[in-house]
Parts: C-alpha cells; sequence; structure tokens
C-alpha cells in the first residue's frame, strides 16, 4: 500500500499570528514537504493545480519536476490535473517528459476543477465539464499508446498525424487516477479504463464515498479487468496529531475554524463525526484509518492532506515526522496483514517495481502494450 | 388493492408553534382526507426547517449535507407530493424557507405535485406567493398547482366553515387539487445513479 501527502498549495494567513507567506515562501514550502515526505519514508506526493489566488501550484511538472531531482524513491503525483481545461496534448506531452526525467516515478490524477473562472480564462465551458474529463482523456489516453493519431472530435481542434513525444517511458503510459467527490460517471469512466479511482474523501460523508467505490468496482469488474476487489482505489485523508488528543484538538481548532474550505460552518467535532477528519493522537489516527478499509474495502493509496490552512512549515514538518515514525509504519503492517494475495498493489512503472524489490533499476526493457482501450495502463505491481 | 402515495410537508415556520406550521397541518390533514376518497392512503413526512437550520448553512459552506438533512432531502425528492409552507418575510419567502430549495438536487423536484402556501400578518403580503414561490418552483420544474393558500393573522380569526372565499374553502380547494395530481400520477421510481450507472459507451454517445 502507498502512502503519501498532497498539497493544494493554498496561500492562507495563520490564523493564529495573522502571518500570510509569500508566493515565493509557499513554493519553498511545498517542495520542502515533497523533500520530507520522502525523508519519512512516505511513497507518494502529489502536487494540487489551481489558476487563481490564494493559490500558488500553476505548473506541476515544473515543481515536479524539480523535486524528481532532489529525491530517489518518491512517487510523484498530481491532486489533481485539469484534464477539463489543460490541453490533453499538453499533458501527454509534459506527463510523459516528466516520466522520463523521474525514471518512471510518476502518476497522475485527474479531476475536472469546480472554479467556475477557469474554464471561460482556459477558452472552455464548465457546463461542460463532464463531456471534456470523457473527451479529453480519450485523446489522452490515444496518445500516450499509439505512435501516431489522427483524432477528431467536438471539443478540440483535430489531429492529424500527430506523435506525441516524447513517448512514454519504456512504452508504459504513466498509471492515471481518476479523482471525483460526487460524481458517479467519473467512477464509470474509472472503471472503464481500468483506471485507478481516488476519493478525496475529507469533504464527504462515509456512506457516501462507500457507494462511489462501491459503483467504481462493480464497473470495473463489469469491464473485464478483474474482481471488484482488485480495482485500484485511492483516499484521501484529513489528520493533525499530538501525543494528547486534547493537544491536537486545540492547536488545530483555530486553523479549522478559519479554513476556507469549511470554516464558519459546522464545529470541529461535528466535522469529525461527519467525515473522515481525524484529530487526535497517532493511535486515534491510526485506528480511524484502518477503519476506512470497512468502507472502501482493501485499497491502494492513501494521501493526507499536510500543507494547508496557514499551518506553518515547523508544525507541518513535526506532522509528517509523526506521520512516517509511528503511523505509517503501523498501518503498513496492519493493512498488510488484512489484504488478501490476490489484491494487487498500486500500479508503478516497471523500473520503480524492480527498484523496490530491491534489485537496480534495470535497463530499458520495453513493455509496450497493445493499443487497446481499456487495457490497464499498467499491469505491473510494486511488490 | 389500496395504492399509497408519500407527501413530504417542508414548513419553514420560526416559532414553536407556529401559524406556518398550523396552516401545513390543516393542509396536510385536507389533503390526506382527499387522498383517502379518491382510494389512495397517504404516508405523510413533515419536514420542519427549523430543525435544519444549522445543517443548512453547514451544507452551504461544507458542500455536503449532515446525515440528518440529507434523510430530509432525500424524503422530498422522493416524495409524490409536497406540500412547501414559508412565512413572507420581506415581501418574499423566508430564508431559511429558500436555503432548503437550494440544496435539493437539481431536477429533484422535476414534476413533482406542489402545493405551495404561505403565512403573514396581514392579506396584503398575500401575493407574495404568486411573485416569489410560484416563480421558484417554476424554476425548479415542479407541477404546482394553481390554487395556492395564503394565511393572514385575521384568517385564523374567521369561523371554520366552507364559505366562498375564507381560510377553509380555499384550504379545501388546493388540497383537493394536489390530491387529484398525486393520485392521477405514477408513483415516483426510486432514482439511484449509483445502483444503475449510464455505461460508459452511452454517455460518450450522449455528448
Amino acid at each position: 500500500m502507498q502512502f503519501g501527502v498532497f498539497s493544494v498549495g493554498d496561500i492562507t494567513p495563520d490564523p493564529t499570528t495573522g502571518r500570510a507567506v509569500s508566493e515565493a515562501e509557499r513554493i519553498q514550502i511545498m517542495i520542502r514537504v515533497a523533500l520530507k515526505a520522502e525523508e519519512v519514508g512516505l511513497d507518494v506526493f502529489a502536487a494540487g493545480e489551481h489558476h487563481n489566488p490564494p493559490f500558488v501550484t500553476s505548473s506541476p511538472t515544473t515543481t515536479l519536476g524539480f523535486i524528481a531531482a532532489r529525491t530517489e524513491r518518491l512517487i510523484l503525483s498530481t491532486a489533481t490535473t485539469l484534464i477539463t481545461t489543460n490541453d490533453p496534448v499538453k499533458i501527454a506531452e509534459d506527463y510523459a517528459m516528466l516520466q522520463h526525467v523521474a525514471h518512471g516515478r510518476v502518476d497522475l490524477m485527474m479531476g475536472r476543477g469546480n472554479t467556475g473562472p477557469v474554464y471561460p480564462w482556459f477558452g472552455q465551458d464548465i457546463r461542460n465539464g463532464i463531456p471534456l474529463a470523457y473527451e479529453h482523456y480519450a485523446l489522452l489516453h490515444r496518445l500516450w499508446r499509439e505512435d501516431v493519431v489522427d483524432w477528431e472530435g467536438k471539443l478540440r481542434t483535430p489531429l492529424t498525424g500527430f506523435t506525441s513525444v516524447p513517448r512514454p517511458l519504456d512504452g508504459v503510459p504513466p498509471f492515471v487516477w481518476h479523482g471525483s467527490i460526487r460524481s458517479p460517471e467519473i467512477a464509470e469512466q474509472a472503471a472503464y479504463y481500468g483506471d485507478g479511482f481516488f476519493h478525496n474523501n475529507i469533504f464527504w460523508p462515509q456512506d457516501h464515498v462507500k457507494r462511489m467505490v462501491e459503483l467504481y468496482r462493480r464497473r470495473w469488474e463489469h469491464y473485464g479487468h478483474g474482481s471488484a476487489d482488485q480495482a485500484i482505489v485511492g483516499l484521501g485523508g484529513h489528520v493533525f496529531m499530538r501525543k494528547n488528543s486534547q493537544d491536537a484538538i486545540r492547536e488545530f481548532r483555530p486553523y479549522f475554524d478559519h479554513a476556507p474550505v469549511y470554516g464558519g460552518g459546522p464545529s470541529l467535532e461535528d466535522y469529525m463525526a461527519e467525515t473522515p477528519m481525524t484529530i487526535g493522537s497517532p493511535q486515534q489516527v491510526i485506528d480511524r484509518t484502518l477503519s476506512f478499509r470497512d468502507i472502501v474495502g482493501d485499497y491502494q493509496r492513501q494521501l493526507f492532506l499536510a500543507d494547508h490552512a496557514g499551518l506553518p512549515l515547523t508544525t507541518v514538518l513535526e506532522q509528517m515526522d509523526i506521520l512516517g515514525e509511528q503511523v505509517v509504519p503501523v498501518l503498513r503492517r496492519e493493512f498488510a496483514a488484512l489484504k488478501p494475495a490476490h489484491v494487487p498493489e498500486a500500479p508503478v512503472h516497471p523500473r520503480v517495481a524492480a527498484a523496490r524489490a530491491g534489485g537496480d533499476a534495470p535497463g530499458v526493457e520495453p513493455t509496450a502494450e497493445p493499443a487497446t482501450a481499456g487495457t490497464p495502463a499498467s499491469a505491473v505491481s510494486a511488490s | 388493492m389500496t395504492t399509497s402515495r408519500s407527501l413530504v410537508v417542508v414548513s419553514a415556520g420560526l416559532g414553536q408553534p407556529s401559524s406556518t406550521r398550523l396552516l401545513a397541518d390543516r393542509l396536510t390533514a385536507a389533503v390526506e382526507r382527499h387522498l383517502r376518497d379518491a382510494g389512495v392512503e397517504p404516508a405523510v413526512q413533515v419536514v420542519e426547517l427549523r430543525d435544519h437550520a444549522q445543517d443548512l448553512t453547514n451544507h452551504l459552506l461544507t458542500g455536503f449535507p449532515s446525515p440528518k438533512l440529507q434523510d430530509a432531502i432525500d424524503a422530498v425528492v422522493g416524495a409524490d407530493g409536497l406540500i412547501a409552507v414559508s412565512p413572507i418575510f420581506s415581501a418574499s419567502f423566508s430564508g431559511l424557507f429558500k436555503l432548503f430549495f437550494d440544496v435539493v438536487e437539481r431536477d429533484g423536484l422535476a414534476g413533482m405535485p406542489t402545493l405551495i402556501a404561505a403565512t403573514g400578518g396581514t392579506a396584503r403580503h398575500s401575493l407574495a406567493l404568486e411573485h416569489a414561490l410560484r416563480p421558484l418552483f417554476a424554476y425548479l420544474n415542479a407541477a404546482t398547482v394553481a390554487t395556492s393558500v395564503f394565511a393572514a393573522a385575521e384568517d385564523w380569526g374567521t369561523a371554520g366553515v366552507a364559505a366562498d372565499g375564507s381560510l377553509v374553502e380555499r384550504i379545501d380547494r388546493a388540497a383537493a387539487e394536489l390530491a387529484s395530481a398525486m393520485a392521477v400520477r405514477a408513483p415516483r421510481p426510486a432514482r439511484d445513479r449509483f445502483a444503475d450507472p449510464v455505461p460508459f459507451e452511452d454517455l460518450l454517445k450522449s455528448q
């Protein structure tokens, strides 16, 4: 199972001091968090993508490319890549390039984006959100699997004789997750392609998360990718820990009360009861996270929101130390003991899988796969 | 064989007891009577919006409903008929009333037989029903019955007999309209986008 952190790159004033960091500081904080993820033994860092203040993260491949150069084993991902307003041709090029630069340590999470004005700023219409997600992804899927593409759709200019370069590393496209909080159509899309499905369940009640994941699993099996319990599921999580849970709640409450996404709404206590947010001791976080398995089944990736809501960098790094030292090792052990052998790990690039298996990264071993729609991006699992 | 229809009553009254709830209860009783006369067994559920006021605000801010509020939304969306009653504040429905219908999913009320009603201090507010509530439910594609019912404070002091144009007569007329709309309409099928997903090929083709 993979564990990691994701950053949305928000500049939010620290409510306890009123101070907001500069863009320059915020970008360095994101990078520091990513490097820390590898230092404390996490597997994944995922960068958000936004095109409006107060966010700083408009160019994820630049950020991730830099992080790739400074890390050895961390998987670089996104949370999320805007499949609607980005040109799928540019996504194909940028992330294939990143995949080469990072020696295969790359996957992506597709999302639609819910900031209305971003659509017209990029020449699109939010009312086409789902059609854009379908059409753009269908094209991206082909661009990574067919050397020469002739394509015509409704929402982008046609292509004749186009080759997206560089070709995916070793002929293996980056693995793709599809993220959605509330749209069953996206779970259906993920199942159709045999891609991963990620539910950022930090904002939603458990029974809804359960229904979305059950739909994805059932349809995954329907489309012939394996049994429902072999589908590739990821979850978001939102934690803040201190040795004593009361200290954690006391320290985190001002950040909760003023956070852009839930400030002014429910109490911290109600929010914790209704969503998977866990503010407490490391043991409470362990217990709560293990309980996610009861809701969605054996799953492959758990990401935690790290730097956000104006939390000081030192606090964020302390939280990551606790995650790496006290929480994730226990979760790895417990989840592994519960997982049946036929349930796969999340697919990673063959080079990454080989490196993790203990051997040196192999030379180029082309494993180009048939250009059939619906084929899983990679059937190779980490051990 | 007795058929049954679910009737959900949304009341935005603030006081306890409130005249809005009083009107809602009179309307409910009248609709139940007309349904039974038509051989239909009513199943009534009342949603007091006051009980959901905090959750409605939280829903707007966090983007998801509490389980309790979700139950209320599900009840309304799944109903065969709706009675919606608001006090009139500042020439329109109350903010609490609007909050609830703001968070009901799109198309959730499409085609729903609906009776709109309101309360106010004097009859001078009565046309707010036609200028505010009726357009709201037209926007939501609800099938609002022709007669709406406004109860001013003074209406509660009139004799409880069905004189032409009296509150009692208007309640009965509106209730008859709603009951007949509910009785002729097939029970609403359960909508579950999770149990019966649209296949991906169809989703692609429908673009």
